[in-house]
């Protein structure tokens, strides 16, 4: 199932499909590891709902929601 | 020949950020450093220099990154230095606990062709994930050589010194390992490489594969770069046909890191749960984050400023009794000292207490990778106001003092969030403030007098939270958003006490420089407007003269001359309103400057004087530590100005309502 990354729970798992949004934000999400193919889970969101922390390529990394939703995901 | 005496080899150290680059820098430097900052921007720029074998190397650190764009200024200052400057040596530190994500700057530096000695730092967490390197293969695929080092135990180090000492001696031009993209992508890379080969100026300049890499990912700057070029249309007319772009760049270097670690790396298997993941699940859980966040915060402001405290009065005591030795400031020569130099001094260095204190707590954090948990916690808040995660610290330590708070704004990445966390932070009620709070209060309030003071603290807030608004909005240059939330969360660590110490001492320095210089001198401004013309009462005196000049512009504030004068030396420091207020009133002792405010305010103007006094300026080594933050007058001067209009505006509204609630009253 298609999803983005910001639709996803904590402890869910996926494969990352693209990476959309402004230059920017495209280019340092590509340069974390988030790329076509990267498996990526959701660890926990913030106390106060925002921003997420995700796992990926052994380390943890953490996105907005904002920026999570321009990453599509397989689920 | 790097081998002869006089010649120093020059190396530069890069990586990603929470790899340990800074303990390797110590490692390798010792104290020999020099901090300073890039040029025309205010990032650091540290520099060092080590004697192995006889040879000298001066070493660069160059800013913490995760790849090479342009776009990003952090970024741009390393790959600029790579390519115009030439370093004999560049030396990669990579995280081996972390090394697939690391690698793919190994890889962006390989192909920026420069000559690279690979340190694999943190050996010792990568053993506790069950790691087993195959060092040798892995540089044999990677092309270079790879030390393992684990900065922390200095262990590596002198294999780490004579690998780069070698490297200078051989210095490549071009390598014989290339990292292969697949096929297709190789004969692109070709055919652009071929056209600019074809340009002596282009392949001469930049190395030709990584010029022709870039322009098929459609590097805009590196665009740029080419527009002068005889074979432009041709090489922009290669690259438009073809169908890549930075993300297949990107996911084929993904792809050779997953080949290169499959044959150099064994034990990488499923994630384990580590030590860290635990400590997470409390600093991170959902109810009790925020509980623990405010215990660390509270100990961190503690520490820093209460803990502190005592060193202040004692250096204060210190200076006073310097500058009692010539006698009484009978003279203009004795008052200089006395009262120029030793009490202009007396109300600076003080800072460096609080300054040092809270420098070592932000280390702490900063070294055992709370910080950027804290960053993850208060996001949500702070981004609401326009603000980043990592504003919330600076934000906070500004209650105990303005100075080492907008010091600590250096952790904010983005120049506009860290913009205007610096321009709003003097809003934040420091403690020196609170003495003329208790003054006024007390004197006007009775037992209403903590309500009084504290509305000054709410008031702050308040007001700091709409600037920021405003400025989002209005101002050109901090329009916009606050930057994306894209951090790593690295795992905790046990914090070196050298490097808490070496990085207390860094920010210490950057003050002292400023209190010897800037400082001194605005404090001597302030001592010969008091003083002069020598032998009169300060009613008369330059100062004096300013506040009769100032007195029409504050009255319909309610404020008198004298109230006048008491603000403008309370730019020197805020406490020392309440002695002016006792030296015009020609009154000593607490009770009796308190009975002599009552008679010279009513309420309002009571409640008036204290938010001016919260908003019209920081004191003059908050602001001259602006300037040197900003690297800007311009923005220096913004402060000055729109705080000291708020202030106006704000107190001739508490006038004008309290006026008009009395009167009705």
């Amino acid at each position: 199932m298609k999803k983005t990354l910001s639709d996803m729970q904590p402890g869910e798992k996926g494969t990352v499909l693209s990476v959309s949004g402004d230059n920017t934000v495209q280019r340092r999400i590509r340069d974390m590891g988030i790329v076509r193919g990267t498996e990526i889970e959701v660890v926990r969101r913030a106390p106060f709902g925002d921003p997420v922390e995700f796992r990926l390529k052994g380390y943890n990394l953490s996105l907005r929601r904002e920026e999570a939703a321009c990453v599509s995901v397989e689920v | 020949m790097a081998g002869e005496k006089e010649t120093v080899i020059r190396v530069a150290l890069i990586g990603n950020p929470n790899v340990g680059k800074t303990a390797i820098f110590n490692n390798l430097t010792g104290s020999r450093q020099h901090v300073g900052n890039w040029p025309g921007v205010t990032v650091e720029k540290k520099t060092g220099r080590c004697t192995h074998r006889e040879i000298e190397m001066e070493i660069v650190d160059l800013p913490g990154t995760y790849s090479l764009e342009a776009d990003a200024i952090d970024e741009r200052i390393a790959r600029d230095y790579i390519i115009d400057e030439k370093p004999d040596v560049v030396v990669d530190i990579v995280d081996a606990s972390n090394i697939e994500r690391n690698l793919y700057l190994t890889l962006l530096l390989l192909e920026l062709g420069a000559n690279v000695v690979v340190a694999l730092n943190k050996m010792d967490i990568a053993a506790s994930k069950n790691y087993e390197f195959d060092i040798e293969e892995l540089s044999l695929l990677l092309g270079v050589p790879v030390i393992p080092t684990v900065a922390t135990t200095q262990s590596g180090m002198g294999e780490l010194r004579d690998a780069i000492l070698s490297a200078a001696v051989r210095r490549e031009k071009h390598r014989k390992v290339t990292i292969g993209y697949s096929d297709d992508i190789e004969a692109r890379i070709k055919e652009v490489e071929e056209l600019i080969l074809t340009d002596t100026y282009l392949a001469n300049t930049y190395p030709p594969r990584w010029l022709a890499i870039k322009l098929l990912e459609k590097d805009e700057s590196v665009m740029d770069r080419i527009s002068s070029s005889p074979k432009r249309d041709q090489i922009l007319e290669v690259t438009r046909r073809v169908e890549v772009n930075a993300d297949t760049f990107a996911e084929e270097r993904y792809r050779a890191i997953d080949r290169i670690l499959h044959a150099s790396l064994a034990g990488r298997r499923d994630h384990a749960l580590t030590t860290s993941d635990l400590l997470d699940r409390v600093f991170l859980h959902k109810r009790l984050g925020i509980p623990v966040f405010l215990i660390l915060m509270w100990a961190t402001f503690q520490f820093a400023f209460t803990v502190s405290e005592p060193f202040m009065v004692m250096l204060e005591r210190v200076f006073g009794w310097l500058g009692g030795l010539l006698g009484d400031p009978t003279t203009p020569l004795i008052s200089l000292w006395a009262d120029g130099i030793c009490g202009g001094l007396g109300f600076v260095l003080v800072f460096i207490f609080p300054i040092m204190f809270l420098f070592i707590a932000l280390a702490i954090l900063e070294d055992s990778g709370y910080l950027p948990r804290a960053a993850f916690v208060m996001d949500r808040l702070m981004y609401r106001i326009g603000l980043h995660g990592r504003s919330f610290i600076p934000m906070l330590m500004g209650f105990g003092c303005n100075l080492p708070a907008i010091m600590a704004t250096r952790s904010i990445g983005d120049e506009k969030d860290r913009l205007i966390t610096i321009l709003i932070n003097p809003l934040m009620s420091c403690g020196a403030r609170l003495p003329v709070y208790v003054l006024i209060a007390g004197a006007l309030f009775g037992t209403y007098a903590g309500s009084a003071i504290f509305s000054m603290y709410v008031l702050g807030i308040v007001l700091a939270i709409l600037m920021a608004l405003l400025f989002r909005r209005f101002i050109p240059g901090l329009r916009g958003k606050p930057a994306p939330f894209i951090m790593e969360l690295p795992p905790y660590a046990r914090p070196a006490i050298k490097s808490v110490l070496l990085y207390m001492w860094s920010r210490a320095v950057v003050f002292l420089k400023k209190a010897g210089t800037i400082l001194l001198g605005g404090a001597l401004v302030l001592w010969f407007m008091a003083s002069f013309p020598w032998g009169r009462e300060i009613e008369s005196s330059y100062a004096g003269i300013l506040g009769h000049t100032l007195e029409p512009l504050l009255a319909p504030l309610g404020f008198d001359w004298m109230a006048a004068i008491a603000l403008f030396f309370g730019f020197l420091a805020k406490e020392i309103v309440v002695e002016t207020f006792g030296i015009l009133y020609g009154v000593g002792g607490e009770d009796a400057i308190t009975g002599a405010v009552a008679a010279h305010m009513t309420p309002v103007t009571g409640l008036a004087f204290m938010a001016f006094t919260l908003i019209y300026l920081p004191c003059l080594a908050t602001l001259g530590m602006v300037k040197a933050e900003t690297g800007s007058w311009k923005w220096t001067g913004f402060m000055v100005l729109y705080q000291l209009v708020l202030a106006y505006v704000v107190a001739g509204i508490i006038v004008l309502t309290g006026n008009l609630i009395t009167g009705v009253l």
